[in-house]
C-alpha cells in the first residue's frame, strides 16, 4: 500500500459520482505541465467505464483533496495513479453490486458502458448518476479489487489530448499571475543583496514619497515589500524602495572555489549500501583486488543549477479575520500549510491553500517562498487580496538551487574486462529543503521570507537524507552487477548557496559520473561501450531498454565529424528505465551542436503515450541545457546569475531531432517517468563528445571554455 | 497619467495610464488580456510577444505610448471567437506545450514567421524563435507544429 492509500483509504476521498452525469476525481498531485491530470483522468475513466469527457479533475486544495505530500520524485503515477485505479475499480464493483440488488439480477449479468449499467439477461438498466449521484460511497478502497485487464483498455495507453491544452495555446488558461480579485493589490518584495545581509536602515523620506504615490510600504524587520493598485507603479516603487534600503552585509558569501570547498569543508560522510546511507564509519578505499589488470579513477563535477522557471514565482493571499487564504503554484500544499501555520502562528484549520497553475517548476523553486511573501503582506494588510509576484531577478537569485556536486569514481578491471571493484564518493549540499515541518518548526525556517522577519528562526542546518535513493545518493548505487561497490555520500557543510530539490536530485550528477566512467572503462577493456554495459546488467528490462536506444543510435553510418554516445539508468533503481543516445558535432569554435537524440523508456504500463513521450523529450532538453550551458555564478556580494544573459539556457538553435521509443509493459505497475531521461542524457552528451573529438569532459557545463581546458589538460 | 487610444485585436480601446508603462501591463491589467505573459521584464525570454503591424514585438519593456496608431494582436486575437487559428491548432495537434507559460509568445512568433514565409528553413525558424525560451523542453514539439503547418502549405488564417 502506498502512503497515499494508507492516509486516504476511502473511495470518497478520491471519487465523487455527481447526479448530473459527471465524475469528480480528486488527487493530491498537481499538474505542472507534466500532464498528470490527463493520465489520472484516463485511469479513472478506464476503471469506471465512463468516457473521458465525463471526468472532472478537481482543483487540489487543503481540507478536500487527498494529502499526497509533494508532487515530486516521479511518484505521481505510482501514488495517485494506483490509488485512483483502485478507487475506480472499487467504486465500479460497489455500483455493480448495488445495481444487481436494485434490478434483482445476477451481478455477473451486468455490464457497464459510459456509466450505464445494463443487464444482459433482462435488459434492465440504471445509470451511475441515478444510482450513486451525489451519494457518498462510504466504503474503503479494496486493495485487492479486480482491476481491468489491459486487453480491455479503451483509454489507458491510447492517444489522448492533454487536458487544458487548447486554453494554453489560445491564451485563455488562468495562471496564478492572472487572477484578479475585487480590491486586490499588486505586490513586490525587495530582497537584500544576498542571503546574510540584514536591514540597517531605511530612508524614511523615500518611503514617505512612495506612500504619497499611493503605494504602501510593508516592512517586517528585514522583509520589505510594496503593495498598490497599479502593477507597474508597484514595480517602480519596489525599485525606489531598494534604493532606500541600507544593508548590513555581514561578510558576504564565501568565495572559495566550490569544487575545492566540497573536498575541504567539514562534511558528514556515510557509507551507502543497497541504496540506503548507514550510520557507520566509512570504509577505506581498499587496494585493488589481486586479479586486477587495470585500475582507473576520475572526478566528475557539476556546478549549481537553477530551476529557472520561465514565469517568476507568484502567489495570491487574503487574510480575513483569523483566516488566511492562499492561491499558490506550490507542489505541496499540505506541506506548505504546516510550515506556514507554524511560521505565522496561524492555526492550520484557519489556513486554506489551493493550487493554481504557475510556470513549470521541476522541483522546489520559489513557489512556496512567494506564498510566504504574499502571506506576510496579506497579514499586514488584512482584508485586502495581495497578488505578489517575484521579479526575474528574485527568481534567479533567490530560488533554492540544485547543489554543486563532485563524484570521485574508481574501478578495477580483470583480464576479461570485467569490473571487479567499484568505488564512488559523491559530495554536495542538501537537496532536501522543501518546507517540511519535521521536526516541528523546521518548515518555517525553510521558507526564505520567514528568515528576514522579526524574531526569525535561525537558518536551517541540513541533515543527511537517510531514505532509499534520495538526495545526494539518488542513483549513487549502480544498477550494474559490480561486486560490493563502495559507495559514500558526503553532505558538505558551509557551501555558499541555498539549495533544495531540482528534478532528479543527485541522480543527474551520479548517472553522469557512472555512465561516463563506464565508457572510460569500456575503452580500457577494449570493449564496445554498449556491450560493456550489457555484460554487467542482469535485469532483462534494463537490457532491452538499453538495446532499443543503442540499436537506433548506431544504425547507419555516422556522418563525418560526428560523435555518438550513450547513457543508461533506471531511475532510483526502482522506477522507469531509460537509455539515451546522442549524436553531435563539436565545431571548430568548440561549440557542441546536437544533431540527434534517441530516448528509450520502460515505465511499465503506459497510460498517456504522448504525455510520456513529452516528459522524455522535455527531460532530455532540460538535461542537455544543464550539461551544455548552465552554471549559477556568484561572488562575495551575492548571486551574479540574475537574468537569462548571465544564466544562459538551451535555445531553439540547438534542438536535435528527437526520437522516443516507448517500451510498453501492459499490466505491469506504473513506474515514475518524469526524471528518468535526465541522467542518461548528460552522460550520453559527454560520451558523444569523446567519440567526436577524443576529449573526456568531466566538468559541466560543456562550454567552449571547458572543452578548450580539457584539450590542454 | 494620460489617455491613449490603442487598437488591440481589432477593437479600439481608450486607456488611462502613465505613458511610460510598458504595453504588457496595459494589455494584462487594463484590457484583461492575460494570455500575454510577464517572464522577465528585460526583453530576454519572449513570453510577452504580441504582433504589432504583423511583426512580433516584445512588450515587457517598451512604453505603451510607442504603440499608438499601431495594430496590436495578442494571442487571444489570433483565434476567431473560440475557434483556434491554424497555428494554434497545429500546437494542439503536436502537444506543443507543457506548462504553457512560454506558449502564447511562441504561438505569436510562429504566426509572424509563417506570415512572412510559408516554408521557413530551419535557419529561418531558429532566427525567429531563438529569443523565445522554454524551460519544460517543448521545443521539439513546436518544431513539429511548424513542420505540420509548412506541410499544409498554409501560412496563417488569422
Amino acid at each position: 500500500m502506498t502512503a497515499s492509500l494508507i492516509k486516504q483509504p476511502n473511495v470518497d476521498q478520491w471519487l465523487v459520482i455527481s447526479s448530473d452525469g459527471r465524475v469528480i476525481v480528486r488527487s493530491g498531485k498537481v499538474d505542472i505541465g507534466q500532464r498528470i491530470s490527463t493520465a489520472l483522468a484516463a485511469i479513472a475513466a478506464e476503471e469506471l467505464d465512463v468516457t473521458l469527457d465525463r471526468i472532472d479533475m478537481a482543483a487540489v486544495e487543503t481540507g478536500v483533496s487527498p494529502d499526497e505530500g509533494v508532487t515530486s520524485g516521479s511518484n505521481s503515477m505510482q501514488d495517485s495513479g494506483q490509488a485512483i485505479r483502485l478507487a475506480g475499480a472499487t467504486a465500479r464493483q460497489h455500483m455493480i453490486d448495488k445495481a444487481a440488488a436494485q434490478l434483482e439480477v445476477d451481478p455477473a449479468s451486468l455490464e457497464v458502458s459510459d456509466g450505464l449499467i445494463r443487464s444482459r439477461e433482462t435488459n434492465r438498466s440504471i445509470t451511475y448518476w441515478d444510482l450513486q449521484g451525489d451519494v457518498p460511497f462510504d466504503i474503503p478502497i479494496d486493495p485487492k479489487v479486480t482491476v481491468k485487464a489491459p486487453k480491455d483498455y479503451q483509454e489507458v495507453g491510447k492517444p489522448q489530448a492533454a487536458r487544458g491544452l487548447s486554453d494554453l495555446v489560445t491564451g485563455a488558461a488562468e495562471f496564478v499571475h492572472d487572477i484578479v480579485l475585487p480590491g486586490m493589490l499588486h505586490a513586490r518584495v525587495v530582497r537584500p543583496p544576498h542571503y546574510h545581509a540584514r536591514l540597517n536602515a531605511l530612508d524614511e523620506t523615500i518611503c514617505k514619497r512612495i506612500e504619497a504615490s499611493g503605494v504602501q510600504v510593508v516592512r517586517n524587520s528585514s522583509h520589505l515589500a510594496v503593495a498598490g493598485e497599479d502593477e507597474y507603479t508597484v514595480i517602480k516603487a519596489a525599485e525606489r524602495l531598494a534604493a532606500a534600503a541600507n544593508w548590513d552585509m555581514r561578510g558576504g558569501l564565501p568565495t572559495a572555489d566550490i569544487f575545492d570547498a566540497m573536498k575541504s569543508n567539514d562534511r558528514i560522510s556515510l557509507p551507502v549500501t543497497d541504496g540506503i546511507p548507514r550510520q557507520e564509519p566509512v570504509p577505506d578505499l581498499p587496494q585493488p583486488p589481486a586479479n586486477t589488470v587495470t585500475t582507473l579513477s576520475a572526478v566528475y563535477e557539476k556546478p549549481y543549477h537553477m530551476h529557472g522557471s520561465l514565469g517568476p514565482s507568484a502567489a495570491l493571499a487574503k487574510m480575513v479575520g483569523d483566516k488566511l487564504h492562499i492561491w499558490t503554484h506550490s507542489q505541496g500544499i499540505y506541506v506548505l500549510r504546516e510550515a506556514l501555520a507554524g511560521g505565522l502562528g496561524i492555526a492550520e484549520d484557519n489556513l486554506y491553500i489551493v493550487h493554481v497553475p504557475g510556470a513549470g517548476c521541476y522541483g522546489h523553486n520559489g513557489a512556496d517562498d512567494a506564498a510566504a511573501d504574499a502571506a506576510l503582506v496579506a497579514r499586514a494588510l488584512p482584508g485586502t487580496p495581495i497578488l505578489l509576484k517575484w521579479t526575474r531577478e528574485d527568481e534567479h537569485a533567490w530560488e533554492p538551487y540544485s547543489t554543486c556536486m563532485a563524484m570521485d569514481v574508481q574501478a578495477s578491471l580483470d583480464v576479461g574486462g570485467n569490473v571487479i571493484a567499484w568505488s564512488q564518493e559523491s559530495y554536495g549540499d542538501t537537496f532536501m529543503m522543501r518546507p517540511r515541518n519535521s521536526p516541528p518548526g523546521e518548515g518555517a525556517r525553510r521558507l526564505l521570507p520567514l528568515r528576514y522577519i522579526k524574531d526569525a528562526a535561525e537558518d536551517p542546518v541540513p541533515q543527511p537524507a537517510m531514505r532509499y535513493h534520495v538526495g545526494i545518493h539518488r542513483n549513487l548505487e549502480p544498477l550494474y552487477n559490480f561486486p560490493k561497490p563502495r559507495l559514500v555520500k558526503n553532505l558538505v557543510r558551509k557551501l555558499p548557496l541555498r539549495t533544495s530539490a531540482l528534478r532528479t536530485l543527485g541522480g543527474f550528477a551520479n548517472v553522469y559520473a557512472i555512465e561516463c566512467f563506464l565508457d572510460e572503462l569500456a575503452e580500457a577493456a577494449n570493449v564496445d561501450p554498449v556491450e560493456f554495459r550489457l555484460r554487467h546488467l542482469e535485469d532483462m528490462r534494463a537490457k532491452a531498454c538499453l538495446k532499443a536506444a543503442a540499436d537506433k543510435l548506431f544504425k547507419g553510418n555516422k556522418p563525418a565529424n560526428r560523435g555518438r554516445g550513450i547513457g543508461f539508468a533506471q531511475y532510483t533503481n526502482s522506477k522507469a528505465y531509460s537509455a539515451v543516445g546522442v549524436e553531435l558535432e563539436v565545431g571548430d569554435d568548440a561549440v557542441i551542436n546536437l544533431h540527434r537524440a534517441v530516448l528509450s523508456i520502460d515505465a511499465g504500463q503506459v497510460v498517456d503515450p504522448d504525455g510520456l513521450s513529452m516528459q522524455c523529450e522535455g527531460g532530455f532538453i532540460q538535461a542537455a541545457s544543464w550539461a551544455l550551458y548552465e552554471e549559477v555564478k556568484f561572488d562575495r556580494d551575492g548571486v551574479t546569475s540574475r537574468d537569462w544573459d548571465s544564466y544562459p539556457i538551451l535555445r531553439f538553435d540547438n534542438i536535435p531531432d528527437i526520437e522516443t521509443i516507448l517500451i510498453d509493459r501492459p499490466g505491469d505497475p506504473y513506474l515514475g517517468a518524469g526524471e528518468a531521461v535526465s541522467g542518461p542524457a548528460g552522460a550520453a552528451i559527454a560520451n558523444a563528445v569523446y567519440d567526436a573529438i577524443g576529449l573526456r569532459l568531466r566538468r559541466m557545463p560543456f562550454t567552449p571554455d571547458t572543452i578548450r581546458a580539457a584539450a590542454t589538460r | 497619467m494620460a489617455k491613449f487610444k490603442l487598437a488591440v485585436n481589432g477593437t479600439k480601446h481608450e486607456v488611462d495610464c502613465d505613458p511610460a508603462t510598458p504595453l504588457l501591463f496595459v494589455l494584462r491589467t487594463k484590457l484583461k488580456l492575460t494570455g500575454t505573459k510577464l517572464g522577465c521584464g528585460l526583453e530576454q525570454c519572449g513570453t510577452c510577444a504580441v504582433l504589432v503591424d504583423d511583426e512580433p514585438v516584445l512588450t515587457c519593456a517598451r512604453a505603451v505610448s510607442e504603440f499608438i496608431g499601431k495594430d496590436i494582436i495578442t494571442v487571444e486575437g489570433l483565434s476567431d471567437g473560440r475557434q483556434p487559428s491554424a497555428v494554434q491548432r497545429a500546437f494542439i495537434a503536436e502537444s506543443a506545450a507543457q506548462c504553457g507559460y512560454c506558449t502564447s509568445g511562441l504561438v505569436v512568433a510562429t504566426t509572424a514567421l509563417l506570415k512572412r514565409n510559408t516554408r521557413p528553413s530551419r535557419a529561418d525558424i531558429n532566427e525567429a524563435l531563438t529569443g523565445h525560451l522554454c524551460r519544460c523542453g517543448s521545443h521539439a514539439r513546436v518544431l513539429k507544429a511548424i513542420d505540420r503547418l509548412a506541410a499544409e502549405g498554409r501560412s496563417h488564417d488569422g
